[in-house]
């Protein structure tokens, strides 16, 4: 074949884009390849391609598809955490001449790829799906808005984190740090396919992201059961209502600096360069407004998580709900007035520097006032220190310190010294760890049995706790220290021995973590396999609260046989509590979205074009679109999207559960 | 407040509906696809302050004055203002039940749109053909990036139009074609709202400065 | 509660059959009234008219202004009432998200320019 129709035909793919001249890499794939070839003959050999192709990939049931969310980011936290090693351990090590086992040019994928992954393949997944499944069920709905468009933004994630892991075996990821900051961003720095693979990937995902936020409002606003009004919703759904709002007011604008970005390294323009007119500042600028509220748009719903298991578990109504709510829509608008504080040292004036400083400090006060709530409602409760409990605690006190060291930041001249020092890769591990990953475990222990009909296993719920959280303060205490002596992040090699003591330290703590994750992957498991011991019969396994345990667990696909009617802001512990007698008849058909494999066609399509753009396929790209135009348009042809689950269905259902709850008695 | 929401009348707090309608088809799709044009809004608003901060940089290359031809712009506007009532009347014919009314206004609606793609694409030749490319400043980017995605949306909504037109002649004004026509009204008028700030800062400030 | 609901469902018709009060002469004062408000803006830029930049400057903007709420009211048809309100609370929360990062930007980026420029490029910035 003529070289010209090579080109023509892979663009810049080659047998050089393949990573054969990296160990880690080869042996990495060599492990990927053959799980995931084990994976595709065991799927095949039990025959469930059809199961999984009609019962998951293509539901429109939003519980199914929240499931699929928490199982895409529990998979790529282990890609995440691996990069987290293997900085922890090239740091260790790379001293006194030592150049460590990473070459730069991987070191810096590494620490590129972690920040990528960790914030939206991980936290965004764990975040939306935990939403996902549980805004439905608490606002007595029996799915979200737009059922389809569901389905369709889960995939477009999927479709993120392929492209993402892609560039680990095909070509290579950015070497440009989590947001990619120009010029070092643009064509001339970055020439290979690393900086297109981050921004395609992000682009994809973020297409997803947006339309789950536009679904989760709607479903929020215009589905609620009868008498649940805004201040009868339970504090998860106000905090989720707040998250999809940024969501929806943030995601726009890394569209756009993706975009503007793009435009600079396949076109030419200048918005972005040093030369004619560009301002590489410009960028940081445009994609902090963005990247501020981001960080609210993952800790709020954790908000609302902790708000329930503290209630829950204390046995009391929540303390001072109104100014919860208050808090969380302060803190909403509030996330859009701080996005310079992530640039102080960019030299704007003192005026610039202190409005923006102080209102990051202002944010400090709704937080706090949530957080002496939840004090409160502890105050006098009988708590019970299960597992969603201890990581609210755990969190409770965590937090605080990255609180208290965030306000510390938000003094310009402090930060002039601490900018882009370990101290703030300590201080937004310590938020994010201990305010968002805590959550999300607070979360999925939490609900697990409502998910799953069972509850998890407290003893390796109990050692992943305790791995997790000594880890995270032995990983990341040491990092403030060295923040304060001067070290700067993103280092590959250090001159200085005296401080290799405290990158051991840090390293052994990342190890702990690594036997936390591993003792919550050996919990799903024991759990599954002792499900008869720890079975949930009663659909309320936690005397809970709110909404979604008044239906089984796992709840039928219509969620309730009968729409809920609600008259207080803990509306399941007031039915309890005046004696509700569950509905033994008078079921009828319900009307529910029937499933549809169009979104992951349309994703597959997405995913495809952004492949041929970042490989310079063009042909590839061009077909990929045209094939997205045309499904799109095909599906909109049709317009029975519904069916009807028949009463008799119904009936088969609840009375069953009839059955349970008699025999739990 | 208890009307008939349990036959049974007891006075006892009802906790469920026994006989309950499901939300009518597209029940939340109004408020939605209104959610959506809000996030595109956040698209432009970012474009306009890339504008903003750029849109003085021409880096010894051609400013505003030297390219914008006003009475141009003056007739593009007139072309999507035009196609804006003409979309009115169809929305108009379309809750008369006038299907072929409807048709013709729509179509009317996508011949004006039409030309206000064409029109901007031939002001766009002539000014790259002059040297004044994307590529030329800040400035230039910001402007063809800007302009060129509302014509982008423009044209989604034009094709959106003619499937709109084709589903209108295969399955006639039934209730979720209207609710279809109902938002790319929606867009097609909020495109409108997009350019009234690409004329008045782009063109007729540019020109100004 | 379920007189909330029958509302509610009624109300959720009474959208999805598109805009009962969207009448012919409401158009035609919106069409007429933004003919207008495009035209002056464009005659004032053309003909300089008015006697300092500054001020045709401000005036065209109020100009665009105006005709934003014109085409808000009579094309878009938004009231406080529209979605129970919500597509009016969403249409405000944008607007403030819009001022905040456009003036934002603005002004964090002009600021910079003013304290990183080298004096003799900040003329050519003008």
């Amino acid at each position: 074949m003529s070289p010209d129709l090579l080109k023509f035909i892979f663009g810049r793919l080659g047998f050089d884009s393949l990573p054969l001249h990296e160990p880690i890499l080869v042996g990495t794939f060599a492990m990927v390849a053959l799980g995931g070839v084990t994976l595709l003959a065991g799927l095949t050999y039990f025959r469930l391609w059809g199961y999984l192709w009609r019962e998951w990939f293509t539901t429109v049931d939003h519980k199914r598809i929240g499931i699929m969310y928490m199982i895409l980011g529990i998979v790529m936290l282990l890609r995440g955490f691996a990069d987290a090693l293997m900085m922890r351990a090239q740091q260790a090590m790379a001293f006194n001449g030592s150049e460590g086992f990473l070459p730069a040019h991987h070191y810096d994928q590494v620490f590129t790829a972690h920040g990528v992954i960790m914030i939206f393949f991980v936290a965004m997944p764990l975040v939306t799906g935990l939403m996902n499944y549980v805004v439905p069920l608490q606002i007595g709905a029996r799915d979200v808005s737009f059922p389809f468009l569901n389905n369709f933004s889960f995939w477009m994630t999927v479709g993120g984190a392929v492209l993402v892991m892609a560039s680990l075996f095909i070509g290579e990821f950015a070497r440009t740090g989590w947001l990619a900051y120009p010029p070092l961003s643009n064509i001339g720095y970055s020439p290979d396919v690393g900086v297109d693979y981050y921004i395609w990937a992000l682009q994809v995902a973020g297409v997803g992201t947006t339309l789950s936020g536009i679904n989760l409002i709607c479903t929020i606003v215009k589905l609620r059961c009868p008498g649940m009004t805004m201040m009868k919703m339970p504090v998860f759904t106000w905090t989720s209502l707040c998250t999809n709002i940024l969501i929806v007011a943030s995601f726009p604008v890394l569209t756009v600096v993706l975009a503007l970005l793009s435009l600079d390294r396949y076109v030419g323009t200048n918005f972005f360069t040093n030369d004619f007119g560009g301002s590489p500042m410009m960028y940081v600028n445009l994609i902090w407004i963005w990247g501020h509220p981001e960080v609210y748009i993952l800790v709020l719903p954790a908000f609302g998580i902790f708000s329930e298991v503290t209630s829950t578990f204390s046995g009391k109504r929540l303390f001072g709900y109104t100014s919860m709510v208050y808090a969380t829509v302060v803190i909403t608008i509030l996330s859009y007035l701080v996005w310079l504080h992530h640039f102080f040292t960019m030299g704007s004036g003192a005026s610039v520097n202190s409005f923006f400083g102080i209102t990051t400090m202002i944010i400090s006060i709704p937080t706090g006032a949530k957080m002496f709530n939840w004090l409160f409602t502890m105050y006098r409760g009988r708590i019970r220190y299960e597992l969603p409990m201890l990581w609210t605690i755990a969190f409770m006190l965590t937090f605080v310190i990255g609180g208290m060291t965030g306000v510390l930041l938000a003094v310009p001249p402090a930060d002039f010294v601490l900018h882009n020092s370990l101290f703030l890769i300590a201080h937004f591990h310590n938020v994010i760890i201990g305010g968002v990953v805590f959550g999300a475990f607070a979360g999925i222990n939490y609900w697990f049995p409502k998910a799953f009909g069972f509850k998890l296993d407290p003893f390796w719920g109990k050692c992943s706790f305790w791995f997790w959280v000594t880890g995270f303060y032995m990983a990341f205490m040491p990092l403030y220290v060295l923040g304060l002596m001067g070290v700067t992040r993103r280092l590959r090699v250090f001159d200085d021995a005296s401080l290799q003591v405290w990158f051991v330290i840090a390293a052994i703590g990342a190890g702990l973590v690594f036997l936390g994750i591993l003792s919550m992957l050996m919990q799903f498991a024991v759990s599954f396999l002792k499900r008869e011991q720890l079975k949930d019969v009663t659909g309320d396994p936690w005397d809970a609260r709110t909404l979604e345990w008044a239906t089984s667990s796992p709840p039928p696909d219509y969620n309730f046989a009968f729409t809920p009617v609600v008259h207080d802001n803990d509306a399941w512990w007031d039915m309890k509590k005046r004696g509700y007698q569950r509905p033994l008849m008078g079921f009828k058909s319900i009307h529910m979205p029937s499933s549809t494999g169009t979104g992951i066609i349309l994703a597959g399509f997405a995913t495809a074009m952004g492949f041929g753009l970042i490989w310079y396929m063009w042909w590839l790209a061009a077909l990929s679109f045209i094939a997205l135009l045309a499904v799109g348009i095909g599906h909109t042809f049709n317009y029975h999207r519904d069916f009807d689950i028949p009463a008799d269905d119904v009936i088969r259902t609840e009375d069953a559960r009839t059955k349970l709850l008699a025999g739990a008695k | 407040m208890t009307v008939a929401v349990n036959p049974t009348q007891t006075g006892e707090p009802v906790f469920y509906l026994a006989d309950e309608h499901p939300h009518p088809e597209g029940y939340s799709t109004s408020l939605g696809f209104w959610i959506y044009l809000m996030s595109d809004c956040l698209i432009f608003a970012m474009l306009f302050a890339a504008f903003g901060v750029l849109g003085a940089n021409y880096a010894a290359g051609p400013a505003p004055k030297d390219l914008f031809d006003l009475n141009l712009v003056a007739v593009n506007t007139s072309m999507l203002l035009l196609s804006s009532i003409t979309y009115g009347f169809a929305m108009l014919t379309m809750q008369q039940n006038k299907i072929a009314q409807t048709q013709m206004w729509l179509l009317i609606t996508g011949l004006f749109g039409a030309a206000f793609i064409g029109i901007e694409l031939t002001e766009f030749a002539h000014m790259i053909h002059e040297g004044a490319t994307p590529q030329r400043s800040a400035f230039l980017s910001a402007f063809f990036t800007l302009v060129g995605t509302h014509g982008l949306h423009v044209s989604c909504g034009l094709i959106w139009l003619v499937t709109l037109m084709v589903q209108v002649w295969r399955f006639g004004l039934i209730e979720a074609n209207r609710r279809r026509l109902m938002c790319l009204s929606m867009f097609w008028h909020f495109l409108d709202v997009v350019w009234i700030g690409v004329f008045t800062f782009v063109y007729l400030l540019g020109v100004l400065r | 509660m379920s007189t909330d609901t029958r509302a509610a469902h009624a109300d959720g018709h009474h959208h999805d059959d598109g805009h009962a009060h969207s009448t012919f002469s409401g158009y035609m004062l919106g069409f007429v009234l933004s003919v207008a408000l495009t035209a002056i803006p464009f005659w004032l830029v053309m003909s300089g008219t008015l006697p300092s930049k500054q001020i045709t400057a401000l005036v065209i903007m109020a100009f665009a202004v105006v005709q934003i709420v014109v085409h808000m009211i009579y094309f878009l048809h938004m009231s406080p009432k529209s979605e129970n309100g919500w597509s009016m609370m969403a249409l405000i929360f944008t607007i403030v998200m819009v001022v905040i990062a456009l003036s934002g930007s603005l002004w964090v980026m002009n600021h910079l320019n003013s304290n990183m420029m080298p004096i003799h490029e900040m003329t050519g910035m003008k």
